[in-house]
């Protein structure tokens, strides 16, 4: 386990930007109740065999006992370097992004488990969604009881989004709460 | 009713004294016409008026004769069915019972005349009551007696045809596949037999015998191998082994557990029945869990599932958990977590505070804890892959404030579950598995701080009926550390054995609780809670081994002395809220290693030690505990 270098943590703070844009503030500084002291500590980045993980501080200092080898998971993964060496975040970040999101779609019932399968967000299932998207940014998918889905790309601002046909994409499906049963072995 | 009567006959009275008093009794019928349509149509009333006359002690003997005579005449009537029309058509015999119902009063009457009306009226009442009460009672017995007689006439009977069967057919049988019905019936009757032995014996057998084959024959059908039948054998009774035999066959009800961190039951409840799922809430031991009868929608997909709104847990796993009782800000080790059911309750509980370590060997479930903790939203954990005896040397020793351990068993409770464990276990793996249970709740005790100012409690649980993974694992941690068995908090459930066969537990073993599927509808369970009462060893470091040397007999008796010295300055340093307390555990930890009181752990002491140098370390050590004896008897004195 060890602390995010330069690089690697402006390649993940940019992934983040993209969902939560100016709340990333707030993720990185949110007062953590984690850990045996009662007063809150912070939280921080630790990277461990090509796993980002984001993590309260006193986790941190507890975990150093346990040699690299056996030491699984931290608090949330948030994402994975691939043997590329690109950085994707997965699905284990959807609550801390869920919690942050600037740009959200909710899903109507009946193309909820279409998203869960792996599609992508066709205009015909789009319940409702936020103002000022812009193509590319991240958005975070929920259902109409706002039930954290997933989250992807958007792949049009929210004026086009209108004007398209009910069977053209909006949102790029990047990862979804149906991989803890399909995508197991993937985790 | 026929048999009673004619038992009850008495000897046939003299008709003519009868005749002359019917018809003088015939004067006052017009009062008892009512009472005769009811009789006619009641007939069984009627019928039992005659004999309660007759056990009118203080009846006149003419009325006893009347009785009698009637009791005839019905008897007649009970024998020809329809005859009874005919006999209730005779009015003169309707008269007479009519007469007798309301006539006994009036009889006692005219011959009890000394006698004030109202005060003949309440004797008669009471004499009534009093007779009816004795019918009553008697026929309760003559029912007794008749199924006694039934079971008698009809065992016999069968059993007759039912007997052991003989070596050569059983040959026979083995021969062909197995005969389900014969065997099912075989195994019904020797049940019944060996549950009233002494009566139903069936011919030429002994009870060896009729055991002997109905282990094979519930081996045989059920699918199990020998030696777990005789092992449930010797846990139950042959009419409860075919209870839990039975129960074993059948699933559980499903049940799934509340997230708290997301939601709470009510809400997920609701979206559930509109996703058309049926569901309860589990019972009223539990505010999280819930019960599915059934459902349209996979309850191990739906989108709440995957939000992680709840986990699919069966019952008896929340209790550990229950009983452990987290605190927030706590720092826990799950020593066996995966696949995390247990760990993310655990979590939930603490509401994301303080630490939970969760810990667990085999590689390929390790995927599943983790995908579990992070689809539930658990923050607070550290996932690690040691073996759990390791566990002290890498987190240290008294680090954590609470240790679960759900240790790996034999699965003998579960095999609703896993039916391969009727016929995978057997006498080594039991033994294997008690061994491994033994050193990882050795390693938790001393996970554990005693000083912990909210915590110190280890709970063990294993999901297995066996009596060697369960109470002796409980009863070898109670020799070699120094915890005591508190209350596990659940009030239901069976208390655990303190005494099994040859082995004699710890008394404190009472507050163990089992959980049995055909009694709590619950998989197979046993928890135990432990709270360890100070950080010292009762034995040597090496935990790890189960059978004391010479060595560790030195080394223990040194420990004495110094545990008692670092006790009694625990105990100063200490604040203790609750002296008397304190002084309490301190006796009761000494005498455990005195031996006084408890005299067994004393005699297995004994017999451990070496016998080469018992003499002269028995001196010393008693010399020694008497003036620690001394020494706090004046302290306590002081302090009081």
């Amino acid at each position: 386990m060890r602390p995010l270098d330069e690089n690697e943590t402006t390649v993940v703070f940019e992934k983040i930007f993209k969902f939560v844009g100016n709340n990333l503030k707030n993720i990185v500084e949110n007062p953590s109740h984690e850990g045996p002291e009662p007063e809150a500590g912070r939280y921080c980045f630790r990277l461990q065999r090509n796993r980002v993980f984001y993590v309260s501080e006193s986790l941190v200092k507890r975990a150093t006992n346990i040699s690299r080898k056996n030491l699984i998971s931290l608090g949330t993964c948030i994402g994975k370097y691939t043997h590329a060496g690109s950085f994707h975040l997965t699905i284990m970040s959807l609550n801390l992004l869920a919690a942050n999101a600037k740009h959200k779609v909710w899903l109507k019932p009946t193309s909820e488990m279409s998203f869960l399968y792996g599609n992508h967000v066709l205009k015909g299932g789009l319940g409702r969604i936020t103002d000022s998207i812009v193509p590319g940014d991240g958005v975070v998918v929920f259902s109409m009881s706002d039930v954290p889905l997933g989250f992807g790309i958007a792949a049009k601002s929210t004026q086009d989004c209108r004007k398209l046909d009910p069977n053209g994409i909006v949102v790029l499906h990047q990862a979804d709460i149906g991989e803890y049963l399909r995508d197991e072995d993937e985790l | 009713m026929v048999l009673t009567r004619s038992s009850k006959k008495a000897p046939k009275p003299q008709t003519p004294p009868v005749k002359n008093l019917s018809k003088a009794q015939t004067p006052p019928l017009s009062k008892a016409e009512k009472p005769q349509t009811l009789t006619s149509k009641k007939g069984a009333k009627s019928q039992k008026k005659p004999p309660l006359k007759k056990q009118k002690k203080d009846v006149v003997v003419e009325e006893e004769e009347v009785s009698d005579v009637e009791s005839e005449e019905i008897d007649e009537s009970d024998d020809g069915e329809k005859g009874s029309n005919g006999f209730f058509s005779d009015d003169d015999g309707e008269e007479l019972l009519g007469d007798d119902f309301l006539e006994g009063s009036g009889d006692e009457e005219e011959v009890l005349s000394s006698d004030s009306d109202s005060d003949s009226d309440e004797d008669d009442i009471q004499k009534e009551s009093e007779a009816i009460d004795r019918a009553k009672a008697k026929e309760e017995e003559d029912a007794d007696a008749e199924l006694l007689d039934f079971n008698k006439e009809a065992g016999p009977e069968e059993h007759e045809t039912f007997r052991l069967p003989t070596q050569e057919e059983l040959e026979e049988e083995a021969r062909g596949p197995p005969d389900l019905p014969l065997l099912q019936s075989r195994i019904k009757e020797i049940v019944r037999a060996l549950s009233n032995f002494n009566v139903l014996r069936p011919k030429g057998a002994s009870r060896k015998e009729c055991v002997e084959q109905l282990k094979t024959d519930l081996a045989s059908y059920y699918g199990y191998n020998s030696f777990l039948i005789g092992a449930l054998f010797e846990l139950f009774p042959p009419v409860e082994l075919m209870e839990i035999i039975e129960a074993f066959e059948k699933q559980r009800p499903t049940s799934i557990r509340t997230n708290t961190l997301k939601t709470r039951r009510r809400d997920l409840a609701d979206v559930l029945l509109n996703r058309g799922v049926n569901l309860d809430p589990l019972s009223k031991w539990s505010k999280v869990g819930l019960v599915v009868y059934d459902s349209q929608v996979p309850i191990g997909a739906t989108p709440e599932y995957l939000a992680g709104y709840y986990m699919l847990q069966g019952a008896s796993s929340f209790l550990p958990v229950m009983a452990l009782a987290p605190k927030e800000n706590e720092r826990i080790v799950d020593v066996a977590a995966a696949p995390g059911g247990k760990t993310t309750y655990v979590a939930a509980l603490m509401k994301n505070t303080g630490l939970i370590f969760a810990n667990e060997m085999k590689v390929p479930r390790l995927k599943s804890l983790t995908a579990n903790l992070h689809r539930m939203g658990v923050t607070n954990t550290i996932v690690c892959n040691y073996d759990g005896r390791e566990l002290p040397k890498v987190l240290g020793e008294r680090s954590v404030d609470r240790v679960l351990l759900d240790a790996p068993c034999s699965g003998t409770g579960v095999i609703s579950k896993d039916e391969s464990v009727k016929t995978s276990k057997s006498l080594e793996d039991i033994k294997r598995f008690a061994h491994l249970q033994k050193q990882l709740l050795l390693a938790a005790i001393d996970l554990v701080d005693a000083t912990s100012k909210t915590g110190g409690y280890i709970v063990y649980s294993t999901c297995s009926l066996m009596v060697a993974e369960n109470e002796a694992v409980i009863d070898y941690a109670l020799k070699k550390r120094n915890v005591q068995l508190v209350k596990t908090g659940l009030d239901f459930g069976q208390d655990g054995y303190r005494r099994f066969r040859e082995h004699r537990f710890h008394p404190s073993l009472k507050q163990t609780k089992r959980f049995y599927p055909h009694v709590h509808n619950m998989d197979g369970f046993f928890v135990a809670k432990l709270k360890k009462m100070s950080n010292m060893k009762q034995a040597s470091e090496d935990d790890d081994e189960a059978v004391e040397t010479v060595e560790q007999a030195d080394v223990s008796s040194d420990d004495d002395e110094e545990a008692e010295a670092m006790e009694e300055m625990e105990k100063l340093s200490v604040p203790s809220k609750q002296p008397k307390e304190n002084k309490e555990r301190l006796a009761k930890s000494k005498e455990k290693k005195k031996g006084k009181k408890d005299g067994k752990s004393k005699s297995i002491n004994v017999e451990r030690k070496p016998k080469k140098k018992r003499s002269d370390w028995k001196k010393e050590i008693a010399q020694a505990r008497e003036e620690k004896r001394r020494a706090m008897r004046e302290n306590s004195k002081g302090k009081q």
